[in-house]
C-alpha cells in the first residue's frame, strides 16, 4: 500500500458520509395523524395520500378560472370544491394532519399563505 | 448491437420491476435487492480503492500545461504545473469541481482539400458539468427520505431548485438540466461517426440507466404519483435494519430497482472515475521532478558497493602497491 496518509482519511470520510443515515441516531417512523371527523374522504384514502395536491390544484383552477364549484367523485357523490369548507371541515386539525406529513417529507405547500387555518383563526378571535 | 444491448437491459430491468410489483414481490424489490445492491456498492468501491492504493506509481508523470517552477526570475504556473502539495490540491479541486481539463477539449475536422483543422469544443465540458452537478443536487435532495428530521440543506436546495414555482408539485430545474445533460452526452456518442466507432455498450449503458432513473423519478413525482410518506417510512425501515415490505406504487419499485442496478454496477464500471480521478498520477503528482527524486517502488533492492567498502577490503594490497588511499 502506498500513500495511505493521503488515501485513507478522505476514503474513510467518504464512507462515513455515505453511511451516515445508517449510524446516525434514532429515526422517524410514519407520523401519527389526527383522525378526521367524517366517514370517508372525497376519494379513496390511498389515492388521496398520493394525489391530493393535484386534486387541490385542479380545484383551485376550476373554481378561480371556470367558476365550477361542484366536484363529482368516482362514486358519484357531489362535493363543493373548497379547501376550507370541504377538506378542513373533516380534517380540522392542520398541525396534526397536514403539517405532520409535510414536515416528515420536507414538503412546503403554500395553501395557507392565503387560506386560513380555522384553529388559528379561533385563537385570534379569542385574543 | 452496442446500442441495442444496453437499451434492452434497461427496459428489461424496468419490466422486471413492474412484473415483480404486479406479482406482489414487494419484499424482494423493496428490501432484498436494495440491501444487496448497497452492499455490492460498498464492498466493490472499497475493493477498487484498495487495488489502486496498492498499485505503485513508477514515474513522476504529471501532465503540465504551464511553466514549471524553475529559476527565481521565471514565473511558474502553480495550477498548470504545480510544484507543491497545495498546488496539486488546487489543481485537483478545480478538476473535480469544474472539469478544467474538459474545458480544453478540441475536435478535429477533416474538410475537403483535404484540410485537417482543430477547433475548441466546449460542449462536452458544458453538458458534463450540467449533468454531474444536477445529479449531485438531486442526490442531495433525496436526503429528505433518509434523515429525520430533514437536514437543513434539503430545504435550501428545494427552494432554489424549485425557484420557478411552476406546476404542482413544483418543477425542479435540476430535473430538466439532468435530462438535457444526459441527452447531450448520449447524442455526442451517437451523432459523430468517430465517437460512435469508439463507443462501447459499457459507455451507453450507464447513460441509458441514469436517464431511465431520472425519467422514472420524474414520472413518480409529476405523473404517476406515490405516497411519499410511505416511501420515507419504507426507507427509514431499511436504514434502521427493521425492513418491512410496503405496498407502494409500481413506479417507485421501477425507480428503486434501476437505482439498485446502478449502485451494484457502479464499482465494476467506468463510473468508478468518481474514485479514480483522485488516483490519476497525471493529476495528483507535483511537477517537481527536478527538485525531489521520485523513487520507483518497483525497483529491486540493489546491493551497492561503494568505493569506501572496496578500499577497506583491499587496503593492504593497495598500500603495498603504492596506490594512494582516500582513508589516509
Amino acid at each position: 500500500m502506498y500513500n495511505l496518509k493521503w488515501i485513507l482519511p478522505p476514503f474513510l470520510a467518504f464512507l462515513a458520509i455515505l453511511t451516515y443515515p445508517l449510524w446516525s441516531g434514532p429515526k422517524g417512523a410514519m407520523p401519527e395523524l389526527a383522525k378526521p371527523k367524517g366517514e370517508a374522504c372525497v376519494e379513496s384514502a390511498t389515492w388521496m395520500r398520493a394525489n391530493h395536491m393535484q386534486l387541490l390544484d385542479h380545484w383551485r383552477e376550476e373554481v378561480v378560472r371556470n367558476q365550477s364549484r361542484v366536484y363529482v367523485n368516482q362514486a358519484g357523490q357531489r362535493f363543493e370544491k373548497s379547501l376550507t369548507k370541504t377538506c378542513l371541515s373533516c380534517h380540522n386539525n392542520k398541525q396534526e394532519f397536514c403539517d405532520r406529513c409535510h414536515n416528515y417529507t420536507s414538503v412546503k405547500p403554500y395553501c395557507f399563505e392565503c387560506h386560513v387555518d380555522p384553529k388559528l383563526s379561533e385563537v385570534s378571535h379569542v385574543q | 448491437m452496442k446500442l441495442l444491448a444496453p437499451l434492452v437491459a434497461v427496459f428489461a430491468l424496468a419490466a422486471l420491476a413492474l412484473g415483480g410489483a404486479a406479482a406482489g414481490q414487494y419484499y424482494l424489490l423493496g428490501v432484498v435487492i436494495p440491501y444487496v445492491a448497497f452492499a455490492l456498492f460498498l464492498f466493490g468501491f472499497s475493493y477498487k480503492i484498495y487495488g489502486w492504493a496498492k498499485t505503485p506509481v513508477p514515474f513522476n508523470i504529471p501532465t503540465t500545461c504551464g511553466q514549471q517552477k524553475a529559476l527565481p526570475w521565471i514565473k511558474g504556473n502553480e495550477l498548470e504545473a504545480p510544484s507543491s502539495t497545495l498546488g496539486v490540491l488546487g489543481r485537483m479541486a478545480l478538476e473535480v469541481l469544474v472539469f478544467r481539463s474538459l474545458f480544453r477539449n478540441t475536435k478535429a475536422n477533416l474538410e475537403p482539400g483535404p484540410d485537417l483543422s482543430y477547433e475548441s469544443d466546449k460542449s462536452l465540458w458544458l453538458f458534463g458539468l450540467l449533468f454531474h452537478w444536477s445529479f449531485l443536487l438531486i442526490f442531495l435532495r433525496h436526503y429528505r427520505f433518509f434523515l429525520e428530521p430533514v437536514p437543513f440543506f434539503v430545504g435550501f436546495l428545494e427552494k432554489f431548485d424549485g425557484l420557478l414555482q411552476i406546476t404542482l408539485p413544483t418543477f425542479y430545474l435540476t430535473d430538466a438540466l439532468i435530462l438535457l445533460g444526459i441527452s447531450a452526452l448520449f447524442a455526442r456518442r451517437v451523432i459523430s461517426p468517430k465517437m460512435r466507432y469508439i463507443s462501447l455498450a459499457a459507455d451507453y449503458f450507464p447513460l441509458m440507466l441514469i436517464g431511465a432513473i431520472a425519467l422514472s423519478g420524474m414520472g413518480m413525482r409529476y405523473l404517476h404519483k406515490v405516497d411519499i410518506a410511505l416511501v420515507k417510512t419504507h426507507i427509514q425501515g431499511l436504514i434502521t435494519f427493521h425492513p418491512e415490505a410496503h405496498v407502494i406504487g409500481a413506479t417507485f419499485y421501477v425507480h428503486l430497482l434501476l437505482v439498485s442496478a446502478l449502485a451494484a454496477y457502479f464499482p465494476f464500471s467506468k463510473l468508478m472515475h468518481m474514485g479514480g480521478v483522485f488516483f490519476s498520477p497525471t493529476r495528483n503528482l507535483a511537477n517537481d521532478s527536478r527538485v525531489n527524486r521520485h523513487i520507483n517502488p518497483w525497483n529491486p533492492q540493489i546491493k551497492i558497493r561503494t568505493y569506501a567498502d572496496y578500499e577497506a577490503d583491499f587496503k593492504d594490497k593497495m598500500k603495498s602497491a603504492g596506490i594512494p588511499l582516500d582513508a589516509d
